[in-house]
C-alpha cells in the first residue's frame, strides 16, 4: 500500500518593529543580555500592556499580501503557563478571534529542471494571529539564565491548513512565505536570529483517503533544509512503523539537523492546558475599511506576480527572473536599468549573471554595488549600438563594478583608444567600410543606423580595444569623403 | 455549592505548581467552592439577545505609535533577581 503525507505547518514571524509589542522598550536582536527590558516586560506589578500600532499595521499587510479576511474585531487572550521564558506566568496571544483567517501561499514546487519553473499551487491557510514573544532560556551546568531581550517582540502565527503533501512543498511554502514577508517589510525572517521558527504536523494515511492519521509534532526545525530534511524523515519513520504493523503514538519529537535524527519528547500530559480567557488590559482592536484601504496601499506586488509579469511584458527568461525576483531590491534594480535601457533580456543577463558573480566575490550587498542602474543600462546601450564587443564589455563591467566610473568613461580611460594608433585604427574603419559597400551606400543616403554595421569589424580587428567614441568619428570622416 | 471534584482541585493546583497538603485542599476546595456559588449567581440574569464581549466598555484601538523609548538598565532589570549571572537571571534548570 502507498501513504500519503498530511503536513500543516505552524510558522512563527517575528514583526518588524522598533518598539515591542506591548511596550516601548526598543526591540532588537544581537544586544547585550536584558538590555532590552521594561517593567512591562519584565511583569513588573503594576504595569499595563500598550498595543503597538506599526505591529498591528504590518500583520493586516500580512494578511492583505495573503489573500486572508481581515477580522473586522479581534481581542487578546491570555495564554496561561508557567515557564521561566514568561514572567507574566502568561502570553499575552488571541485565541477564538485571530487578526487574520484563511488565506493562501503561492508556491512553486521543485522543476524537472534547474532552470525549468516548476508547478505552482496554494496551499490554504486556516489564520493569523499576533502576540508577544518570550524570553530566552540559555541552559548552563545546574541552572538555567534567563535574557528577557526577545520577551515582548511582537511575533505573528501562521498557520496552514493540512494540505502539504510533501517535504519538498514544506520547503516551497517556507521559501515562498519569507520571501513575501522580506518583500512587504513585515520581517526579515531570519531563521539564525529566531526571526521565523517552524514546527510541523505531520501524519500519515492510505493514499486517496479522506480521514487523518495520527499526528506527530516535529519541533526544532531550525533550517529550511532540516523542515525539509526533518519532514522526510518523519514520514518515512511513520510509513516504516506502519508498514512493520505498528501505529503511530501521538507525541511531539525533536528533529536534530545535526545529526538528521529524532528522538521522541517527553512531555507532561498537563502541560497543555493553557486556560485562555480574554485580557482584561487590552480593549479589542476594530479594523475598518478605511484603515486596510491605508495599508493595502502600501502592499507590494506580489512576487511570483511579478515574475509572471517580467516573464511576459519583458521577455525575460525563467532563468533569469527566478534569480532576480526573490530579491525585492534586484527586481527594483532590474527594472530600473530595463526602463532606462529598453532592453530588459540584455539588463537581465548583466545583472543576473555579471553584477550577482561580483557581488558574490566582493562579497557585498546591492546596496553596497557601485554599479547602479543607469552603469547597467549605459552599458547595454554600448554593446547594442556596437560601440564595444561583447568581450570588451565584460572587462568594462568588470571596471565599473572596482571603480563606479559611468561605462563610457571606463572605455575612454582602459583607452581602448591607447593601445592603437590612429593610423591603424584608420586602416580598419577604411577596411571596413570597403568591405561593405551596401551598408556605406544606405549610410549615405540617409540611413543613420548603417553605421553600426562598420562597428563590429573595426571593433574584431581591435579586439575591443578601440575608443567608441572615435571609430565613430573616423568612420563618419571616411564615409563623409 | 460545587462539589471538590467538579473544581478539579488537583489539576488546577498542579497547573499551578501548587503542592497541597489533604488538609490545604479541604479548606481551599470550600473558598474555591463560594467563589464559584456566588459567581455562579450570574447564570441567573438573562442574557438573551445580548452579544458576549470582553470588555464592558465600548473603547477600541487603544495603542501607541511605534517609537522606542529608553528601557531599564541591566541593573535594575535584575535588581530583584534572587540570583543572577552573567547579566541573566538564574532559575532552577528547565528543560521543556
Amino acid at each position: 500500500m502507498t501513504y500519503e503525507a498530511v503536513i500543516g505547518l505552524e510558522v512563527h514571524v517575528q514583526v518588524k518593529t522598533r518598539s515591542k509589542m506591548f511596550s516601548r522598550v526598543a526591540a532588537g536582536y544581537g544586544h547585550p543580555e536584558n538590555t532590552l527590558t521594561d517593567p512591562v516586560v519584565l511583569a513588573l506589578p503594576g504595569t499595563l500592556p500598550v498595543m503597538n500600532k506599526e505591529a498591528l499595521d504590518k500583520v493586516i499587510k500580512a494578511g492583505l499580501l495573503l489573500g486572508c479576511e481581515i477580522a473586522p474585531e479581534c481581542k487578546w487572550d491570555r495564554k496561561n503557563y508557567f515557564y521561566p521564558d514568561s514572567p507574566k506566568n502568561y502570553q499575552i496571544s488571541q485565541y477564538d478571534q485571530p487578526l487574520c483567517r484563511g488565506g493562501f501561499v503561492e508556491i512553486e514546487l521543485p522543476g524537472p529542471a534547474r532552470n525549468v519553473m516548476g508547478e505552482h499551487k496554494r496551499i490554504s491557510l486556516t489564520r493569523i494571529h499576533l502576540e508577544e514573544d518570550v524570553g530566552k532560556l540559555n541552559h548552563a551546568e545546574a541552572v538555567s539564565l534567563v535574557d528577557f531581550n526577545r520577551a515582548g517582540t511582537p511575533l505573528m502565527e501562521i498557520v496552514s491548513e493540512p494540505v502539504i503533501r510533501s517535504a519538498d512543498e514544506a520547503f516551497a511554502y517556507l521559501t515562498a512565505l519569507k520571501t513575501i514577508m522580506v518583500y512587504g517589510g513585515i520581517s526579515d525572517c531570519d531563521m539564525e536570529k529566531g526571526q521565523l521558527r517552524c514546527d510541523a504536523n505531520i501524519s500519515i494515511r492510505p493514499a486517496g483517503a479522506t480521514a487523518l492519521g495520527t499526528k506527530v509534532e516535529l519541533k526544532n526545525l531550525n533550517s529550511f533544509s532540516f523542515v525539509r530534511d526533518g519532514i522526510a524523515l518523519e514520514v518515512s519513520r511513520q510509513v516504516a512503523v506502519v508498514q512493520a504493523g505498528g501505529t503511530v503514538v501521538q507525541e511531539t519529537r525533536d528533529y536534530d539537523g545535526q545529526t538528521g535524527e529524532s528522538k521522541s519528547l517527553r512531555t507532561k500530559e498537563m502541560a497543555h492546558d493553557y486556560r485562555y480567557f480574554p485580557d482584561p488590559d487590552l480593549m479589542p482592536v476594530q479594523v475598518g475599511e478605511e484603515w486596510k484601504s491605508a495599508v493595502r496601499a502600501g502592499c507590494p506586488e506580489l512576487p511570483f506576480d511579478k515574475q509572471r509579469r517580467f516573464q511576459k511584458e519583458y521577455g525575460v527568461p525563467y532563468t533569469i527572473t527566478s534569480v532576480l525576483v526573490p530579491d525585492r531590491e534586484l527586481s527594483d534594480f532590474f527594472e530600473e536599468a530595463a526602463r532606462l535601457c529598453g532592453r530588459p533580456q540584455a539588463a537581465g543577463n548583466w545583472i543576473a549573471n555579471d553584477l550577482l558573480r561580483e557581488l558574490g566575490a566582493a562579497t557585498l550587498g546591492l546596496a553596497q554595488s557601485k554599479v547602479r542602474p543607469a552603469h547597467v543600462a549605459g552599458l547595454v546601450r554600448l554593446v547594442e549600438e556596437g560601440a564595444i564587443l561583447s568581450n570588451a564589455a565584460k572587462e568594462v563591467f568588470v571596471d565599473m563594478f572596482r571603480t563606479g566610473d559611468p561605462p563610457g568613461a571606463v572605455v575612454a580611460r582602459i583607452g581602448l583608444g591607447a593601445q592603437t594608433d590612429l593610423g591603424e585604427l584608420e586602416r580598419w574603419c577604411r577596411e571596413a567600410v570597403a568591405a561593405n559597400p551596401k551598408s556605406a551606400a544606405d549610410f549615405k543616403a540617409g540611413k543613420e543606423s548603417a553605421i553600426n554595421a562598420f562597428k563590429g569589424p573595426v571593433m574584431r580587428a581591435a579586439k575591443g580595444r578601440a575608443d567608441p567614441k572615435r571609430v565613430d568619428e573616423t568612420l563618419r570622416r571616411l564615409l563623409a569623403q | 455549592m460545587p462539589k471538590p471534584d467538579d473544581l478539579r482541585l488537583d489539576h488546577v493546583a498542579n497547573l499551578a505548581r501548587l503542592a497541597l497538603t489533604a488538609e490545604e485542599k479541604e479548606r481551599f476546595a470550600a473558598q474555591l467552592g463560594d467563589v464559584l456559588a456566588y459567581v455562579q449567581q450570574l447564570n441567573e440574569v438573562d442574557v438573551s439577545g445580548i452579544e458576549p464581549t470582553a470588555h464592558a466598555f465600548p473603547v477600541v484601538n487603544v495603542w501607541a505609535e511605534d517609537v522606542p523609548e529608553p528601557g531599564l538598565s541591566v541593573e535594575d532589570a535584575l535588581g530583584n533577581a534572587p540570583e543572577k549571572r552573567d547579566n541573566m537571571f538564574v532559575v532552577p534548570k528547565v528543560v521543556e
